[in-house]
Order: C-alpha cells, then structure tokens, then sequence
C-alpha cells in the first residue's frame, strides 16, 4: 500500500516519541494547565495583533479582510497537509464552494451574514466530503495529481456555469444586510474586518480543541505511519475523510466570508495559483501548527503587497528563493525555525509533535 | 470527414510536441524519483534563448534550436547539482515546494532580462507552408513535429534498452545502492539524465511553440499539464508517456474543436477518470 515503507529502526523511534508525548499529555495535569496557558496566551496574541491592524491601518482594512479570508484557508489546508500528511494542491475548490454558495445564496434573498458563513462552510464540507472521496483513493503522486486534476476541474464548472457563477465576470451584484440588523457592512470594510477577526478566532479555538482531541491524535498518527495506525485497528480512510469535511467547512468558512467583504466572487477562488499559494503560506510558517499557518498567511500576504506594486516579476523571485530556502535551510517553516532558535519560546512547540 | 481529419492531424501534431517535452519529465520523474515541476520552467528558458537568438542574433531557425537546447543544459546542471541533489529521494510535498520555488525564479529572473512579452519563434519558410499530400494539404510545421516526436521516441528507446549507458540507467533505477557497489558512477548517470530530459524539454519548448506559445507564465500555465500527463502515462514509461499523449492530445483537441466553450473540462474529467481507475499510471509498472 505504501510506497516504501520505513525502516524499522525509524518507526520505533517515531512511536516511542509519539507514545510518551501522549502520556505526558494525559497523564501529567501539571503539562495540561501549562499548555492551556500557553493557547489562552496564543489567542490573546492573535486578538490584540487583529485590533492593532484595524487600528494601524484603518485605510487597507479591504486588504486585512482578505488576509483573515485567506488565513481560514491556509488553517484548512493545515489540518490535511500538516495533521493528516496528504499532499494537495487543490484546496481552493473548498474556499472558491464557501465563496460561491455564499454568493448564490445571497443573490437569491438570504443575506443574514451568519447564516451566509453557515452556508458557506456547509458548501465547503460538502466540497471536502467530494475531494476527499475521490483523493484519498490514491497514495503519492496520484493524490496530487487527482487534487490539480479536481480543482481545475471546479474551475472549468464554475467558468462554464456562468448563468449560476457570472463565469469569467465574476459573481456579483449581492449585498448583505447589516450583522445584526444595525452593523452595515461598509465602503471601509470596519464591519467586515471585525467581524472577520471574531469568526477567526472562533475557528481557531475549535480548531485547538480538534488537533487536541483524541481524533486529533489519531490523524497524527496516520500520517506518521498508516500501516501501523491499521494494524492497532483503526480504520484510516474514515478518520482522514472526516478530517477532510472539518477542513472543507473551515475553508468554506473563508470563502464565505471573502465573498460577504468584496461583494464579489471571482474565477481566481477556485484556482490552482490560490491552491499553490496557500501552500506556500503554509510552509513558510510551519507544517503542523496552527499558529505557523497565521504568520504564514500574515507574512506572506504583506510581502506580496509591498513587493509585487513594485515589480510581479521580483515577487516571483523572491517567493520562489524564499521556497527554496525553506526547503534547504528550515523544513519546519519559520515557525520551526524559531522553536529550534528558542527552545523555550512560549507558543511553539505544542503541536509539532508530528514533525520528523 | 474534413473534420474528422483535420482533428486528427492537429491531435496527433500537438500530441506529439506534448510527448517531447513530457517524456523528459517522465524520466526525471520515473528514474530519479523527483517530481519536477519545474520543467515546464526549463522548456521556456529554451524559448526564450530561442526567441532572442532569431530576432537580436538572426540565426537561423536550426542554429536557434541547437543554441537553446545546449543553453537551457547549461543552466540546468549548476541547478542539478546544487539543488536537484539534495531532494532526491524526499517526500514528495518536500520537491513540489522546492521545484514550485525554482519555477517562480526563473519566471521572476527570465522576465526581468528579456522583458514580459509574448515570445515569438518564427517558422522558416520551408516549415510554414503546407505540404501536399496527395489528398489534402497539411501545415509543414505538424509534419515536422510528428516527425520530431517519432524521432525522440526511438532514439530513447534505442538509448535505454541498446547502449551501455542505458543498462547502467536502467541498474540504477532497480537498486541505485547495488549499482553504486558494482562500480556504476551514479551521481554521474544522474546528473546525465537529467541533462538528457532538460535537453528534451528545451528542444520540445521550442518545436512546440505553435501549440504552446512562449509567454512570460509559461512555466506556471503548462506546469499541471506536464505533470498530468506523466502521471497519466505512468512515470518512466516511454510507451505510456507515449499513448498518454495521444489520448489527451486527442481529448483537448477535440473537445476545442466540437465545444470550445468547454475548454478543458473534458481533458481533466478524463484525466480523473484514469487516475482513479490506474493510480501508477496507464503502463506505469508496479513498486
């Protein structure tokens, strides 16, 4: 079934590691309060870094917005690639199904911006239900190259569809009522922006509570060694699918609320380049943590602000040595750099268990 | 009938300029293990060179290609050793991140000396004007790409199962350890092959503008198409890379000529459907 498996000396080290993080996990209460600590400490972080921003730049809150949109989407891409270890390079067909489920459903007289989110996550777990189905039948180069083949696929679909989607001019022409019956979602963007920060950290939460559950675990485990995972009886393609609906709904979640700040939704949310891109946010920050997927996002989408008003052409070249250092020089991403540079840095480290 | 003709022409013309740029992923791929999506990078750095030796150095159309493909290898073996070198035998998400990484650079680099335009490679005339054949007139240019392909495809052939250097490739690829042991140079037999498959790319770039024009997100745009079309053959197989060519030439062109309006819903539908159903490929051979 694998492609090779690893030497037994490999796997017993990866195992026993695995086995005594999770008993200092469960059994030590003392490692319990401190972790906790350590996430309550994380989303303070994240909180205040979101309030700053409306504050520092109340003029490019658009851009912001895009950046939370985009930061749901690269934590989505997280829970598959970094928890489960299944290579794709299609996750915008789960962020482009929030975004135009959103859109349609909006067009067609929903506009409560909660239930917008709702749908759209719903969409995008469906869509992940779909991906997954068809992805997880292969290993390897097939996997990615079925996950290319899939999105290309959404986005000839959504092109072609155009009297659902608009096609190549984008669906537009929705409007939200206002968040609560008083919060109008505004020509700058503060409504959206906010309310983009809370659905944020909301996920986040959740998502602290699923990589830490028993579930969580269990994906880790998969992607560290799947024949072993079967051997001790569990089933492995349930428990990958299902992984793949939560990262579908979070990805839709992003979507939906793309399409709710812009008021438009556009043939490059179902690309290949958004799909590629997310990935390098990703890896730039650090695979398997939920915090290196925000600073990558965050870092990422800055730079490519400044750089590519300047030349597109040097933000190309500059992303892709950027890849290239990762790669050679920091494979955990930045994230992992800085764990290896200060070992006792508060917020890394607490789920990286899973990085060889 | 018309139709049907003129279908199968450019199905098998553009099948073929597929197969000669593909089939040198197809070996980067199949025998060293890398998935190298920076390929379709390499063929337009061939372009390029192409392109600027026609129109600021007026060379000849031959003297073009020949230029290119011993340019585009020059540039290719620092990257082999430096680069290429160290992702042998990762993950596979480790070389995507690294081969995306090149592919943005020479993108980025390529386009900052040469400038963001359309690069044209014109035709000399013997090659531009339709041949006839008796019953009808083709295009001088497809003739000379099937041609081309027809050539490549027996020339790897005779170069893999006939030479000395194809028995030690071949030994490579069952047990690189074993051969190492038995005295085959294989960083050598590497870092050949993977100047033979950029060689390839290059002169496919370059036969194969008319289909895949030379613009500056050459390397990006045809990047899921190479790979699919390896993958789909099954990576390492000359035959398979072949008849996976043809199968998807023929599917995109057909699918433009009788639904345009489509684009290309149709070649990845079928591409899903083949994956499913031979997840190592159409003759890709089991591991």
């Amino acid at each position: 079934m694998l492609p090779s498996s690893p030497s037994f000396a490999s796997s017993r080290a990866v195992s026993s590691e695995g086995r005594s993080s999770v008993r200092e996990s469960t059994t030590s209460g003392r490692f319990a309060d401190s972790r906790l600590l350590r996430d309550v400490v994380g989303v303070v972080v994240i909180a205040v870094a979101g309030a700053a921003g409306y504050w520092l730049f109340p003029d490019s809150l658009a851009l912001l917005t895009r950046v939370i949109a985009v930061a749901l989407l690269v934590l989505s891409l997280d829970l598959v690639v970094g928890y489960c270890g299944v290579a794709t390079l299609g996750h915008a067909a789960l962020f482009g199904a929030g975004a135009y489920a959103a859109g349609m459903a909006c067009l067609r007289g929903v506009t409560e911006p909660m239930t917008l989110i709702l749908i759209g996550a719903a969409a995008g777990a469906a869509a992940g239900l779909v991906m997954g189905t068809v992805m997880l039948r292969a290993h390897g180069l097939a996997q990615l190259v079925l996950s290319i083949a899939l999105v290309q696929l959404a986005h000839e679909a959504a092109n072609k569809a155009s009297a659902y989607t608009g096609g190549s001019d984008g669906l537009a022409g929705f409007s939200p009522s206002p968040l609560f019956g008083t919060f109008e979602f505004d020509l700058w963007g503060r409504t959206a922006y906010l309310f983009g920060l809370v659905l944020l950290i909301g996920v986040f939460i959740l998502l602290k509570f699923v990589v830490a559950s028993p579930f969580g675990m269990l994906c880790r485990g998969i992607k560290e060694d799947p024949v072993r995972i079967r051997a001790m009886g569990a089933f492995v393609f349930p428990v990958l699918l299902k992984m793949f609906v939560i990262s579908g709904a979070v990805a839709g979640a992003g979507g939906a609320l793309a399409a709710l700040s812009t008021q438009v939704v556009g043939l490059d949310s179902v690309s290949f380049e958004l799909s590629a891109n997310s990935l390098v946010m990703l890896v730039l920050g650090g695979l398997g943590s939920l915090y290196g997927a925000l600073v990558g996002t965050v870092i990422f989408m800055s730079f490519e602000h400044v750089v590519s008003a300047i030349n597109p052409f040097h933000w190309m070249t500059m992303v892709g040595a950027l890849l290239i250092a990762v790669v050679l020089v920091a494979p955990g991403g930045l994230g992992g750099l800085a764990g290896r540079l200060f070992p006792a840095a508060p917020v890394k480290g607490d789920d990286r268990g899973g990085q060889s | 009938m018309q139709t049907v003709f003129s279908i199968a022409i450019d199905a098998f013309a553009y099948g073929m300029a597929l197969f000669i740029i593909c089939i040198g992923l197809s070996l980067t791929m199949g025998l060293m293990r890398v998935v190298n999506l920076a390929h379709g990078a390499f063929a337009m750095i061939a372009g390029y060179i192409a392109s600027y030796a026609q129109k600021e150095l007026g060379t000849g159309y031959a003297v073009a290609i020949l230029l290119s493909i011993l340019g585009t290898i020059a540039v290719s073996i620092p990257i082999e050793r430096f680069l290429y070198r160290r992702i042998y035998g990762s993950p596979e998400l480790t070389q995507v991140l690294m081969t995306i990484g090149i592919t943005f650079c020479v993108i980025g680099i390529t386009n900052y000396f040469f400038g963001p335009t359309l690069k044209t490679i014109p035709l000399p005339a013997s090659l531009s004007a339709p041949v006839d054949l008796g019953f009808r007139a083709v295009a001088g240019h497809r003739l000379f790409v099937m041609a081309c392909g027809l050539i490549v495809a027996a020339g790897l052939w005779f170069l893999i199962e006939k030479t000395s250097f194809g028995i030690r490739l071949r030994a490579t690829v069952d047990n690189a350890g074993m051969a190492d042991a038995l005295g085959v140079r294989t960083q050598v037999v590497y870092a050949v092959s993977f100047a033979i498959a950029m060689g390839l790319a290059a002169f496919g770039g370059v036969v194969g503008a008319e289909f895949l024009p030379i613009e500056p997100y050459y390397a990006l745009r045809y990047m899921v198409t190479f790979l699919v079309v390896v993958s789909v053959g099954g990576a390492g197989s000359i035959p398979g890379a072949l008849l996976a060519c043809l199968v998807l030439g023929a599917i995109d062109t057909t699918g433009r000529y009788l639904m345009p309006e489509f684009g290309n819903f149709f070649f990845y539908a079928a591409v899903i459907a083949i994956v499913c159903i031979f997840p190592r490929g159409l003759l890709g051979r089991a591991q």
